[in-house]
């Protein structure tokens, strides 16, 4: 438990510090979801055999499956509501695919 | 004993409270709406933390339930502002 408080602190402290929505994305969804994950596992392991553990693996399953669709979802609209990219970016792979496809 | 379970849930406590406040910073400075979004859904993912914690340290049971609740309410009310960010309808 005392894993996922370093790492929710350290995702929250990326979505202060960093110059981008993008950038911003990657660090709070990556960071917080691993660290929420490891208090239900810690949570799990404190109450075992118990109907709270169980009810923890099944929110951990959940937080798996819609914290990456959930990022997937706010990056897809920012994107398309024209969100600029930081200057310092260097690659926009999802730029030069579209200009493919309209190719 | 009963003290010293709840001073150490206590200091547990305290970066949970710390990471709030940076995503309310992050609310209330954002300079997109998209930055609102991603603050708001890392909030309520928070919460789910925070009712985790409640759960085990408080031994109040139902706290669990409210967990599992919160985090599939966040996910969808997450999609809904995302797919209104993107300018389509949410019929599609």
């Amino acid at each position: 438990m005392g894993i996922g408080l370093f790492f929710n602190l350290a995702g929250s402290v990326g979505l202060v510090r960093l110059p981008d929505v993008y950038n911003r994305l990657q660090a709070a969804t990556k960071c917080v979801t691993l660290g929420t994950c490891s208090i239900l596992l810690g949570a799990f392991l404190i109450l075992p055999g118990t109907q709270e553990g169980y009810k923890a693996l099944l929110c951990i399953v959940f937080i798996l499956l819609t914290s990456p669709t959930a990022a997937h979802a706010i990056a897809r609209g920012a994107y398309h509501y024209g969100v600029p990219l930081w200057k310092g970016s260097v690659v926009d792979r999802y730029k030069t695919e579209a200009k493919k496809g309209k190719k | 004993m009963i003290s010293t379970i709840s001073g150490i849930s206590l200091y547990f406590l305290i970066p949970l409270i710390i990471c709030c406040f940076f995503c309310l910073w992050r609310v209330f400075r954002g300079p997109t709406s998209a930055d609102r979004i991603v603050a708001i859904d890392i909030l309520g993912i928070l919460v789910v933390g925070f009712c985790v914690f409640a759960t085990v340290f408080l031994k109040r049971r139902f706290l669990m339930d409210i967990a599992i609740a919160w985090a599939i309410l966040g996910f969808i009310s997450t999609l809904a502002l995302a797919k209104y960010l993107e300018g389509k309808k949410f019929d599609e």
